[in-house]
This record gives structure tokens, sequence and C-alpha cells, in this order.
């Protein structure tokens, strides 16, 4: 492993603002601070993103208001002889366990409740702890972004499931099983927490925390 | 610090790495092959170049874009209860969200398991190929990098496998579920999917599509 030094300054990490350099947040080539566009990928040229924290939490709410729904509403149909059973998330994992399929209620439980839930808390309390002083080092906030971004995705799981169940079980009179309006609405709740995430700068994390050391005052700084 | 902003605003900004994650910055050091150069603030990989990591992308690439048609059009599951029985394409499984707006959610699922996944390989191999054979790069190879990057958290492959498993798990008891061909040829298809991801070093591609090598 390699690591990597600015020389002349061994111990101290300098940030690339104070350096008078913007980094590329696409392509990472750095450029003199002020430049308007990256000349190598063409992307705009942003030291902080101060539009950042309110389209984190403009999407952050589009995806709770879509989580609701996606909890009431019924995400699968299963039509068998002489029944129709319709079942929510939860309803369904509940079932599962009661046919005793624990590992499966589980993994339902935890990729459509536990992950989305879990995600709603980190990605808030990211974006308030750039604004406030936060207890939790830096490491550990810039480690839990990085689980936020990789699990996110996983949440989609669950619509491939009904996705996969609704189009083989198709067995005319005998059993078949179709997708109920929840599917639409955690889709939707999926996405929305994915681009919430995707829009939190990822620096500001660690501006704050130099900003504490020098001045004392976090959070004035993140608007300019 | 501000000592160092003037004394080194000179800075060569070719010699010079910016970590994408927590901003800092350090000289740059190119690594040998197999070697990582990891930020020492926030230790997220800066630079991981590998011996002839092009053309094992490219071949992976390859096998991916034969495994992603193949997965799609051959049958991929088969029920079979009492004499009904019913095979399922992944397409047939993408698109089972029918009717009003749910449509919309079929194409999204389409998207997500077949066209991102399949635009993602084209991109690499139209970006990859001439750089990795020493020519110039292709035209608009590096729009076309960008948006391959881009699709990289939406191509969703190896989450719909898993959701395989489960939908197996829950149909198991009621009816007797068979494999098709599409299900192995999709099974090794996430696993090179992946490899694929953990080969690509996105600063070195960046790096030689703005220095291409003249032959």
């Amino acid at each position: 492993m390699v690591c990597m030094e600015l020389s002349g300054t061994p111990k101290k990490i300098v940030s690339a603002r104070d350096l008078g350099i913007v980094a590329c947040s696409r392509c990472s080539k750095a450029w003199p601070l002020g430049t308007q566009t990256c000349a190598r990928c063409g992307h705009a040229l942003v030291s902080r993103d101060p539009m950042s924290l309110q389209r984190v939490w403009a999407y952050w709410v589009m995806g709770l208001i879509c989580y609701v729904p996606a909890n009431l509403f019924p995400m699968l149909q299963t039509r068998t002889l002489f029944q129709v059973d319709e079942s929510t998330i939860i309803g369904g994992a509940v079932e599962l366990a009661h046919h005793g399929n624990l590992g499966i209620a589980a993994i339902i439980i935890f990729a459509s409740v536990v992950i989305p839930l879990g995600k709603f808390w980190a990605v808030a309390f990211l974006a308030l702890s750039v604004k406030n002083r936060s207890m939790v080092s830096k490491n550990m906030r810039q480690f839990l972004y990085e689980v936020v971004e990789y699990i996110g995705r996983w949440s989609m799981i669950d619509i491939f499931v009904v996705a996969i169940l609704s189009s083989l079980v198709q067995l005319k009179a005998l059993a078949a099983i179709n997708p109920g309006t929840a599917a639409m609405f955690f889709a939707l709740s999926v996405i929305f927490t994915m681009l919430s995430a995707q829009a939190f700068d990822s620096r500001l994390i660690w501006d704050v925390q130099a900003k504490d050391k020098s001045a004392g005052d976090g959070g004035a700084e993140i608007n300019e | 610090m501000k000592d160092s902003v003037t004394t080194d605003s000179q800075l060569d900004l070719d010699k010079v790495i910016v970590c994408p994650q927590c901003d800092a910055v350090f000289q740059l050091v190119r690594p040998q092959h197999g070697e990582r150069a990891k930020c020492q603030r926030c230790h997220k990989v800066l630079i991981a170049p590998r011996r002839n990591a092009g053309l094992h992308i490219i071949a992976v690439a390859l096998s991916v874009l034969f495994l992603i048609i193949g997965a799609a059009i051959f049958p991929f599951l088969t029920i079979d209860a009492a004499g009904s029985k019913n095979a399922v394409s992944i397409l047939d499984a993408a698109l089972a969200f029918s009717g009003g707006p749910m449509i919309i959610l079929s194409l999204a699922t389409a998207a997500l398991i077949i066209l991102f996944p399949l635009f993602r390989v084209l991109l690499t191999l139209y970006v990859l190929v001439p750089v990795v054979l020493d020519r110039p790069p292709a035209r608009h190879a590096i729009r076309a990098f960008r948006l391959s990057e881009a699709m990289r958290p939406w191509s969703m492959a190896e989450i719909f496998a898993i959701g395989c498993a489960v939908a197996l798990v829950k149909v198991a008891d009621l009816a007797h579920v068979g494999f098709g061909p599409a299900f192995w040829m999709f099974g090794i298809l996430v696993v090179l999917v992946i490899a694929q991801d953990s080969f690509m070093c996105k600063w070195s591609v960046w790096n030689s599509l703005e220095h291409p090598k003249r032959s």
C-alpha cells in the first residue's frame, strides 16, 4: 500500500480549497479555484456544493412520503383456488415466519424495513451533523456515508421478488400472484433515497471538523 | 494553513491528487501494479492499477455482453404445479408489472436489471478497446465513460439474483420450480459484473483518456 503525502506538510492534511484548488467531483482532476468547468470531463466545478443539503432534504422528504403508502397498501395479491390474499410488506414477512421460513422472513424485514428506516435516519443524521457540531468522529461519519451509499440499492430486492413471483406464478385457475399498489411506492421510495444519498457532498463532513479546530464555530462556512 | 497557500501557489496541478471524498490534497505518487494508493485522511482508494487490467476488463465485458443477451432470451425459471406449467424469461419478470401506472415500474425494472448493465458493458468496451490497443481514444470516449460511471449505482443485476433466491423459497412449497439455462447464465453474470467493477481503476482510465499514447 502506498500512502500519499504532500511534501513539506508531512503531518497536516490540507484541504484542496485551502490550497486554492478545486477538484472535479466527477473525474477528480484538480483545477485552480474559480475555474468554472472541468476541461477534462465537462462537469461544472464547485469546491463545495451549496445546494447539496437542500437537494438531500428534498429527496429525503419525497422518499419518506412514498415509504408510508408502500407499507400501508398491499405488496402482493395472491389468488389461490378459493381465496384471494392481499399482504403488505410486513404482513408477508410475518406470514413467512409462521410457515417456518425464518431466514427469508428476516431477509425481507431487513431489506424492506430495517435498511430503508436506517437509511432515512443515517442521511438525516449526516445532513444535520455538517450543520451542527457532532460528537461522532468524522471517520465514523464517512464510514456511515459509504455504508448508506452501498446498501441503499439493496432495498430494490423486494421489487424484484414481486416481479419474479408475479411473472412466474401464473398458473391459470390454480394460483396466481399479482403485484399490488405498494410496489410502485416502494420503488419510488428506494429511488428517492438513493438520489438523496448521492446528493450529499461528503466533503462537507471534513470541513466542519477543520473549521472547529481553527475558528471554533462550524456551519457558517458551508453556505459559501 | 494560510502560509502553505501563498508558498505553494505555484503548485503544479498535474503533480497533485485530490481525494474526491474528503478533499484532501496529496502529492501524486503513482503506485506500482498491484499496489493501492489510499487517502490518508478518509482511506478512500485513490489509484489501484493492475497489470493488464484493461485486457481483463475487456475480456470480462465481452463475456458479460453475451451472457446478458443469453440470459434475457432463454427461459429463466419454470414452474410446475398439478399439471399447470409456466416458463418465464428475465424479460417476462421485468415486464411483470402491467396495467395503468404500473407499466412505468415495468420499464424501470427492465432498465435496472437488463438495459443498464448492457449499456455499461457496451460503453466500457467503447472506451477501453482503443486505450488498450494504444490508439487515440474513440470519439466522445469521455462522454461515454462519464455515462457509464453515472449508471454504476443503477445497474442492479446482482440484486436481482438475490431476489431470485428469495422468490424461489417463497414458492418452493407451492409448486415445483426448475431452473432454465438463463438462470445459470445469470449466476455467472453476477460474478463477472462484480469482478469487472473491482478491476476498474477510475483514475487510470481518466488519465489515459486525457493523455493518450501516440503510436
